[in-house]
């Protein structure tokens, strides 16, 4: 046999939990070719749940354990890892969870919010960070978001929740949560992860800079249908440049990357 | 094959988060730190902001689980290109992974298994690394790993197919003595038959490692002291190789920075005084 040939068999017994492979295994003096591959299959399965686990504690936290080992176990059998790098594995999650939304149980909104915050919270962990905005070319009248921030228009809190299950509710079992609508930016401050709330005008404008329209465009389209009045935007537009630019969030490259909805 | 620098290295202790707020703030004396590249094989954030303190401060040598040398397929392009990158941020002397594959038809199962040991798997799995060792610009070094299954398909020893490898690859290894002790527990080998065996010139660092005793095998965790066949083991490899850089891996129940440290140092009895910085 090959060794391609070879390493598909062992790979598939691996990831499906059959024994096919154990033809190949030679048994030891204690253990059966099918005990030591199980040794395999366990750890296999073992350090991958694990690692969905550590990456998604809320979710987790709002399905319930039994309900979220059953989802991950079906999403690395639709999804198996393609990256070496175990950072990447929920990377299709949210995306194959917005399929499957039955396998979230009752509560399937509040938990695709959270799985979405989750995610966005690793990017902001350790994603990409871009030159910051040159003020001497706010006159070419654009500007980018860095890639590490993302946005999310949401239908739960699941900011709060998530900051109560890392302070040691991830075992309790998550009471009745209000529905509402909030915005929120998930971003990175000297290496921390924080989740910012936004109001609706601001996360559209920065919605609006993050697809690559020019600073006026962003601004026009953020307020349109607004109530307020001249003064009261100017304002706020200051306000708002100014914590962006504090934070670091503008840079001087315009991207598309998705905004979570 | 030895890096000219690594007599600069003697006890090491791997980079691991727990520690990361004292050894900052305490600056402990250590010759080295270990790091597991793909930890720091990321695009920014906190993972770099700590990677350049610690290089301010100390020598690091980084460490792969994920480079599956000995998968059918080819070098993973973006896997080289970022570990580059961070050969060139951490100088490391030289660049170790495992002697295992991990990965097939581009699907990754994170884990470190063992090699058929065939003739066509030591031919494939060497030309690979001399790819990753021209590619990456420093020597390489592979790491004898831990396993539980052998297979029909072998043609010789685990340590006749290192050998095959090495020698191929005109690469380094990176000599895990508790590995050949758990795999000689496993398989029912002779522990020193393979240690004597390692082409002593080729090894430019040795690990060090507790692991868990089962009732019917043992498995590589990490997460106890070293026993002592282990340091007989590691003993009987110094006679061997001479000084060389080692390092002690915890990945789990990680004891305290000052636990670790002395556990790492009960290796200065066996190494030559110069090593022992």
């Amino acid at each position: 046999m090959r060794l391609l040939e070879f390493q598909r068999v062992i790979a598939a017994s691996l990831m499906s939990g059959e024994s096919g492979a154990a033809k190949l295994i030679r048994p030891s003096a204690r253990l059966t070719a099918a005990e030591r591959l199980e040794i395999y299959q366990r750890s296999y399965w073992f350090r991958l749940r694990d690692a969905l686990a550590e990456d998604f504690p809320g979710l987790r936290a709002v399905v319930g354990k039994r309900r979220f080992v059953r989802l991950t176990d079906a999403y690395l059998r639709e999804c198996p890892s393609r990256s070496f790098t175990l950072r990447d594995l929920g990377s299709q999650l949210v995306c194959w969870l917005e399929a499957k939304p039955e396998l979230l149980g009752p509560r399937a909104e509040l938990a695709l919010d959270m799985a979405r915050l989750e995610w966005a919270h690793i990017e902001a962990f350790d994603g990409a960070a871009e030159p910051l905005l040159d003020p001497e070319r706010l006159q070419d009248l654009r500007a980018g978001l860095q890639p590490y921030v993302t946005l999310l228009a949401l239908h739960y809190a699941v900011d709060a929740l998530r900051v109560r299950v890392d302070d040691g509710g991830a075992d309790r079992k998550v009471g009745r949560v209000r529905r509402q609508e909030l915005y929120v930016a998930v971003h990175r401050v000297d290496g921390s992860v924080y989740y910012r709330r936004l109001e609706r005008e601001e996360f559209r404008i920065l919605e609006g800079l993050r697809q690559g329209r020019s600073i006026a465009a962003a601004i026009d389209e953020g307020f349109a249908g607004s109530r307020r009045d001249a003064g009261e935007i100017a304002g706020l537009i200051e306000q708002w440049f100014a914590n962006w630019s504090r934070l670091g969030w503008l840079t001087g490259r315009t991207n598309t990357k998705r905004t979570g909805r | 094959m030895r890096s000219a620098k690594n007599q600069e290295y003697g006890i090491g202790v791997g980079l691991r988060l727990p520690h990361i707020g004292h050894i900052l703030a305490e600056r402990p004396v250590v010759s080295w730190f270990e790091i597991i590249s793909e930890n720091y094989m990321v695009d920014g954030g906190r993972p770099l902001q700590v990677l350049d303190q610690i290089l301010e401060q100390y020598q690091v040598v980084q460490h792969g689980v994920s480079m599956y040398l000995g998968s059918a397929e080819k070098l993973n392009r973006d896997h080289l290109k970022r570990l580059k990158s961070l050969v060139r941020r951490t100088g490391t002397p030289w660049v170790t992974d495992h002697l295992c594959w991990g990965s097939v038809d581009g699907r990754y199962t994170h884990d470190l298994l063992p090699m058929p040991y065939t003739f066509e798997a030591a031919k494939w799995t060497a030309q690979k690394v001399r790819q990753a060792q021209d590619y990456l610009e420093v020597p390489v070094a592979v790491e004898n790993v831990s396993s539980y299954a052998e297979f029909h398909v072998s043609e010789m020893t685990e340590w006749e197919f290192l050998n095959e490898v090495v020698e191929r690859a005109d690469c380094g290894v990176l000599l895990d003595v508790n590995n050949i002790y758990v795999s000689s527990q496993n398989h029912g080998f002779d522990a020193v038959e393979y240690l004597d065996a390692v082409p002593a010139e080729r090894v430019m660092q040795i690990h060090l490692a507790g692991h868990s005793k089962f009732e019917k095998y043992i498995l590589d965790t990490h997460d106890h002291p070293v026993v002592e066949p282990v340091w007989a083991l590691y003993e009987r490899a110094i006679e061997r190789c001479g000084a060389t850089p080692t390092l002690l891996e915890w990945d789990d129940q990680i004891p305290s920075f000052d636990e670790l440290q002395h556990e790492a140092m009960k290796a200065a009895q066996y190494l030559p005084a110069v090593a022992c910085r």
